[in-house]
């Protein structure tokens, strides 16, 4: 059964100038020890989607649907089980490390601080399991001590993966957590999340724009555009032979060194991501999308069965699975 | 979506000396007070950006890039060695640096960062030309924006940052850049904080622009995949110094350096990979002999010993490496292996 469960899940911010829809009608699901990478650019709603699974949102958001979470219903928990439910059982690595951690406390103490807080553990115990996390996240436990400015970024990252797992969580969800690292420390963070998930049995849902990097740890994507799933299957399948026109255009953004095709021959999308204030018409992407019908700018199509396990939102796979 | 040019691989590989070197460093070093140290951030260079030419500086944070780049730019000096543009000396007098900042433009990485929120992007643009007393001023704002691919650019005149997507403000920067009608530009990072659609977008720019223009171009970036998208040729920096350096194609399908290796090996889709551990180490204390050794996969397998310069590796000091444009690697391993052809690909 699934770990997790969004079922047409809608979010929109209430601003002063009106409604702004940022994410509408996503349905996804998730089992217990898989791993799902959510792939988008800024505004396609990856990161609201990803704030509202342990309801992290700000009060001006309404969240329509439902979140399953293990079964239960997380936008109806009341507070007390709301708070029993976060860290303990779902957990959350936000980007940017540098302001997730209190600049003046030391890091044990912040690790140490979900245990607390859920009287998972006295004093005493908690140091231990400190160190314990530590050594998990290839950090020497005397790095108990340190403050966070002491750390490198990717030491950063991997203090705030090590407060993810303080109180063993089932799920968690990290947030572009390699975007600002370098390669060969991106690499490393990478490694030591894809060991988390294969060894303890931890789900993962990781948001990126950087369809290569999930495709290297998840094992299913689903890619996020204004707001909407345009397509979802099997990593290596949607990277390699995206199906939606958008997901092509993610997945050539980051070309494969070595390859003739991408030398000297950088590939983009022209235009912007949309405003989700004035979405296009039809299909959102039809604006920018290079293989766009006459159709597409009335007619937005639903997620459509393109293969085993696979979905696109494209009039083309509608047009290729329809005809035998 | 993008030009293409099929038959620059070959063109580039075969015959990369043909370029005027505009743009040089020769056996810079750059060093700082640092906590009663000193950390030599660049620590021996010799780099040369050709006219027309695209060049990569791709290292780690830390490896002394961004210095390297600023000192190029004037605006740290030299501790030792020299900055040339165009066969002379640069003088960093400040008349001398105002004419050279006409000739060789900034691109910084973060469009929201570089751009005053309070200006509009005439403004923005207009702000070059102003100093240097540039006459025509609105045609030279308005082809700049144009050639930055903001068309019409009446219309982006009286737009503010907070207006445009990050891509536009990303335009507006190299607009800025352009409208000194510079020879070069040096590019920190020019997609690192852009959205994937539109990155390729702005780097078919650069290429549009050297095409267009002529324009040579460093770009300092930790990404291999940009290298491979627009540079003619690579270097890639390690704590200080650059180990390998050559024609994009050579290095980055064949790299022979254990840290271009490694650096290859962590790509995605990367067959086997070499996870360094630990980070690069501090400017202020650079590793005796091979400044790499420490965390040199070939050294630790026992591939240095085999090849009879483990001890070599441990002790000697590597030579600076020459700026001409054909391959080069500071490496006594990969040094040792060859001359057999593609012989450090293992």
């Amino acid at each position: 059964m699934s770990l997790l469960e969004l079922d047409d899940v809608s979010i929109t911010y209430r601003i002063a100038s009106g409604d702004v829809p940022a994410v509408r009608g996503v349905s996804l699901s998730l089992d217990a020890g898989a791993a799902l990478g959510v792939a988008g650019e800024s505004g396609s709603g990856k990161s609201t989607l990803a704030m509202a699974l342990l309801r992290l949102l700000p009060r001006d958001a309404r969240v329509g649907g439902r979140i399953l979470l293990d079964g239960e219903d997380v936008l109806a928990m009341k507070w007390g089980r709301l708070r029993a439910v976060r860290w303990a059982e779902a957990s959350i690595v936000f980007q940017g490390a540098q302001h997730g951690l209190n600049p003046v406390r030391r890091i044990g103490e912040q690790i140490a601080e979900p245990l607390l807080v859920h009287d998972l553990a006295k004093p005493d115990g908690a140091r231990k399991r400190v160190a314990e996390l530590l050594e998990q996240v290839g950090l020497p436990a005397w790095r108990a001590r340190s403050y966070p400015h002491e750390l490198s970024g990717g030491q950063r990252q991997r203090v705030m993966i090590a407060m993810a797992l303080a109180c063993s969580p089932r799920l968690i969800v990290a947030d572009e957590p390699t975007t600002a690292l370098d390669v060969m420390v991106q690499a490393q963070v990478l490694a030591l999340i894809k060991d988390l998930v294969a060894e303890r049995g931890i789900s993962l849902i990781m948001i990126s724009h950087d369809l290569s990097v999930l495709a290297d740890v998840c094992d299913r994507l689903a890619v996020m555009y204004a707001g909407r799933v345009v397509e979802h299957g099997p990593s290596h399948e949607v990277f390699r032979d995206a199906r939606h026109p958008y997901s092509s255009a993610l997945a050539a953004a980051f070309p494969t060194v070595g390859d003739p095709v991408s030398r000297m021959a950088p590939k983009g999308l022209g235009g912007d991501p949309p405003d989700p204030m004035a979405l296009p018409t039809g299909c959102s992407f039809h604006p920018r999308c290079p293989v766009a019908l006459d159709e597409c700018s009335s007619l937005d199509v639903e997620l459509w069965p393109a293969g085993e396990r696979r979905a696109a939102a494209c009039v083309h796979v509608r047009a290729k699975e329809e005809t035998p | 979506m993008t030009e293409t040019q099929p038959a620059a691989d070959t063109a580039a590989a075969t015959a990369p000396a043909t370029r005027r070197a505009l743009l040089e460093a020769r056996d810079l070093r750059v060093e700082f007070p640092s906590r009663g140290r000193r950390a030599r951030a660049v620590d021996g260079v010799n780099l040369a950006v050709g006219e027309g030419e695209i060049v990569a500086l791709v290292g780690e944070s830390g490896c002394g890039k961004t210095t390297l780049a600023r000192t190029l730019l004037g605006l740290e000096r030299p501790t030792s060695g020299e900055v040339r543009y165009d066969g002379a000396v640069l003088d960093h007098g400040s008349k001398a640096l105002k004419a050279y900042r006409r000739e060789v433009q900034l691109v910084l990485q973060d469009p929201t960062g570089s751009l005053n929120p309070r200006h509009t992007v005439y403004e923005a643009v207009a702000e070059g030309p102003r100093i240097h007393g540039l006459a025509g001023e609105r045609e030279i704002v308005a082809e700049a924006l144009a050639r930055a691919g903001l068309r019409p650019p009446e219309r982006f005149f009286l737009r503010y940052p907070h207006e445009l997507s990050g891509g536009q403000r990303q335009r507006v920067v190299i607009a800025g850049a352009l409208a000194l009608n510079p020879k070069v530009l040096i590019a920190d990072e020019p997609v690192a904080s852009l959205d994937a659609s539109v990155r390729g977008e702005i780097l078919a720019l650069m290429l549009k622009l050297r095409q267009d223009l002529g324009l040579s171009a460093l770009v300092v970036t930790h990404d291999l995949g940009l290298a491979w998208n627009i540079a003619d040729r690579v270097a890639v920096m390690y704590l200080g110094r650059i180990v390998e350096s050559g024609p994009v194609e050579q290095v980055l399908t064949a790299p022979r350096h254990p840290y271009t290796q490694a650096l290859m090996s962590v790509l995605p889709e990367s067959p086997e990979r070499v996870v360094l551990t630990g980070e690069p180490p501090d400017p202020t204390r650079i590793p005796g002999g091979c400044r790499f050794h420490a965390r040199c996969q070939v050294l630790a397998s026992g591939r240095a010993a085999e090849a009879g310069v483990d001890a070599r590796c441990r002790s000697e000091l590597l030579d600076v490496l020459p700026a001409t444009p054909e391959a080069h690697v500071a490496c006594h391993w990969a040094r040792a292996v060859e001359p057999a052809p593609e012989g450090a690909g293992a």
